[in-house]
């Protein structure tokens, strides 16, 4: 490759790249600092933790690209949470079938707010928040009280290592590599760039809108479900839990707006947004190894993820005529 | 030449009902009618449904979520959003108890609980107009530092202090016999708000930037300063919430505010303002707080198991939307 395009590759990626040195630099202090030294358990933990987050934060980057938002991604990974201690036991099959029923629960919900947002032209911030509260509905249908039955043979198979490698990260980089990847270079894929960045002339362009959007619900429904199954077999139980669907549901746009995607739509990606979930996880990593007081915990979140979101604005300074700052 | 005098000519009814029927809003009907229909359900369930007394405590707790509405729609006439109402309402509530003296009875607890949530919102407006940050995100970081702020300030479990006298006069008191103060506190609120969105300079900018923000900017308006006010009043509007729900429940309690943001918005759109701004009226504010209320409470009478009620929480707020909160066709 020359050299002009590498400087084009560089600052095409330039937020996702500064993304990973953050979340590297932080993961290495994490690692020197925390007292059991670099072992196999350690990173398992840490990664189970990360994945699940960066599955919800890849959800919600489907929809936030096309310039819209999925505030019911929360509520779909309690919901297929409360799902997958249902169906996720028994024998070999019973389990495979548990775990199609649980990613097909994760499906049927982005069907619905694609369909809310495609065909009933609502508008997705209000639309998905009127779905959150119906998905609860059904998570608590579903498991009135805490509880469940997984499967610990399968369960602990997911959430341990493979080679010293962790199985949930391989599940990420699957993902990453055998979906997302194809996907983005698809018709579908491009698509939702194009519709986020600017719609009608997408549609001018004949860009197939309407199908990109719906593309975009369902995946951040499917993606959510994954996220949902990862949450139980971690947890081995769930919960229909109002407060961790709407904690989920900010942390995912928090990681969505670290790994570099505008919400306006139409710039960013999956893979910047995976890196901002591992580093939102990492400072609550950090603050614990750094034996924060845990009263000075939530602030010192809060004060990161704001000063996060306002270096978001930096590119404000370099813009010459105040008019191109309004809508 | 003589013109033949007019004959004062009589509008036909048949135009006169066209011109009204074109005049009412669709979302103020449908919502209306909503209204009327749980009443009407509910009074079949059970008779006391439309007892005075019961109606009178509907709107009581209503007017705590009807102050947090009118905040709410302000900004969201603007086009943005606050989603920090819930520790908005929380800081509020928890400074207020927490800081005012016994003097009078409490009465600096007011003036405290309207000078915090200003404060927030003005750190809200900032952010949205100097650093243009995206209200949503901004206002999301802005809840998690409140929400840090105030477990270090309470230690993470409620504050000991209790609501001052005159705070619960203001939430349960009765000055009119048989009325709640609260009540009185939304309608001046309220009055406050109709006579700001329409009869002022102010209001007009509002609309305006919700309509076109460039064009609001070209013809010399203050968008700044606008947005920036629009977020303290909106501010404001959730501690004072804040403050009555203390007054009514006695203290201030972690997570006050939780239960606030969704309603308020449901209750602001329901009511037939635009969620992308520039659209919508403060009486359908008023009507989708009332709707959101009995709703709520109606499922609750009925003893519907939590499950049903989310689902047809949801359920309700998603056909009223789709029957007139949709984007024009076109528009997409």
């Amino acid at each position: 490759m020359n050299r002009a395009g590498l400087r084009l590759v560089l600052r095409h990626n330039a937020l996702p790249l500064l993304a990973g040195v953050i979340f590297a630099a932080m993961f290495g202090l994490y690692l020197a600092l925390q007292p059991n030294g670099i072992r196999t358990d350690v990173l398992v933990t840490a990664s189970n933790k990360g994945v699940l987050l960066a599955l919800i934060a890849a959800a919600q980057t489907l929809p936030v690209l096309t310039g819209g938002i999925d505030l019911s991604a929360g509520a779909i990974v309690v919901l297929c949470n409360c799902l997958a201690s249902i169906l996720v036991n028994g024998s070999g099959l019973q389990i495979a079938l548990g775990v199609v029923g649980v990613l097909g629960g994760g499906l049927a919900a982005g069907v619905f707010n694609a369909l809310a947002v495609v065909v009933g032209r609502l508008q997705p911030i209000i639309a998905t928040l009127a779905t959150s509260t119906m998905f609860y509905g059904v998570s608590l249908l579903l498991r009135p009280s805490p509880g469940g039955d997984v499967d610990d043979d399968f369960a602990s198979r997911l959430t341990g290592a493979w080679y010293g490698i962790p199985v949930s990260l391989i599940l990420l980089g699957a993902v990453l590599l055998l979906v997302w990847m194809p996907f983005r270079r698809s018709l579908t894929g491009r698509g939702i760039y194009a519709v986020g960045s600017a719609e009608a002339s997408a549609y001018m362009s004949g860009v197939k809108v309407a199908p990109a959007k719906f593309a975009a619900y369902v995946g951040a429904g499917l993606l959510s479900g994954l996220a949902g199954l990862l949450l139980t077999l971690i947890a081995e139980s769930a919960q229909a839990s109002a407060i961790q669907a709407g904690d989920l549901t900010l942390n995912s746009i928090a990681a969505v707006v670290i790994g570099g995607t505008s919400l306006f739509g139409g710039v960013g990606g999956i893979v910047g947004s995976v890196l901002g979930a591992f580093i939102l996880r990492t400072i609550g990593d950090l603050l614990f190894v750094l034996k924060a007081s845990p009263l000075w915990q939530p602030l010192f979140q809060g004060l990161i993820l704001l000063l996060a979101v306002s270096l978001g604005a930096l590119p404000m300074l370099r813009i010459r005529n105040r008019l191109e700052t309004y809508r | 030449m003589s013109v033949p005098a007019a004959m004062p000519q009589r509008p036909r009814l048949q135009d006169r009902v066209r011109v009204l029927l074109h005049r009412l809003d669709p979302p103020l009907v449908v919502a209306s009618a909503c209204i009327l229909a749980i009443l009407f359900g509910g009074s079949l369930y059970n008779s006391s449904f439309l007892s005075p007394h019961y109606l009178l405590q509907q709107l009581q707790v209503a007017s705590f979520l009807g102050i947090v509405a009118t905040g709410a729609m302000l900004v969201i006439l603007l086009g943005h959003i606050d989603l920090s109402v819930p520790w908005t309402l929380a800081t509020g509530a928890m400074l207020a108890t927490g800081l005012a003296g016994s003097t009078l009875g409490g009465i600096a607890s007011i003036p405290i609980a309207l000078a915090v949530g200003a404060a927030i919102g003005l750190v809200n407006g900032l952010g949205v107009t100097v650093l243009r940050i995206p209200s949503m995100i901004f206002t999301l970081g802005v809840n998690a530092v409140l929400q840090g702020l105030m477990v270090l300030y309470t230690g993470g479990s409620a504050p000991p202090s209790s609501a001052a006298p005159i705070v619960r006069w203001m939430s349960d008191g009765q000055l009119l016999p048989g009325i709640p103060n609260a009540i009185l506190v939304w309608a001046a609120v309220g009055a406050f708000a109709a006579v700001l969105l329409r009869a002022t300079p102010f209001g007009r900018t509002v609309y305006a930037i919700g309509n076109r923000e460039r064009a609001a900017y070209l013809s010399g308006m203050k968008v700044r300063r606008v947005v920036c006010l629009s977020f303290v009043l909106a501010g404001s509007a959730s501690a004072l919430a804040g403050l009555l729900l203390t007054g009514y429940a006695g203290k201030a309690f972690q997570g006050m505010g939780d239960t606030y943001l969704l309603p308020a918005i449901a209750a602001v759109v329901l009511g037939g303002t635009s969620i992308v701004g520039g659209r919508g009226s403060y009486a359908g504010t008023i009507i989708g707080t009332i709707l959101i209320v009995l709703l709520q409470s109606m499922l609750a009478v009925m003893q519907m198991p939590d499950a049903g009620r989310q689902i047809i929480y949801g359920a309700v707020i998603f056909a009223m939307l789709l029957l007139y909160g949709r984007g024009r066709s076109g528009q997409a």
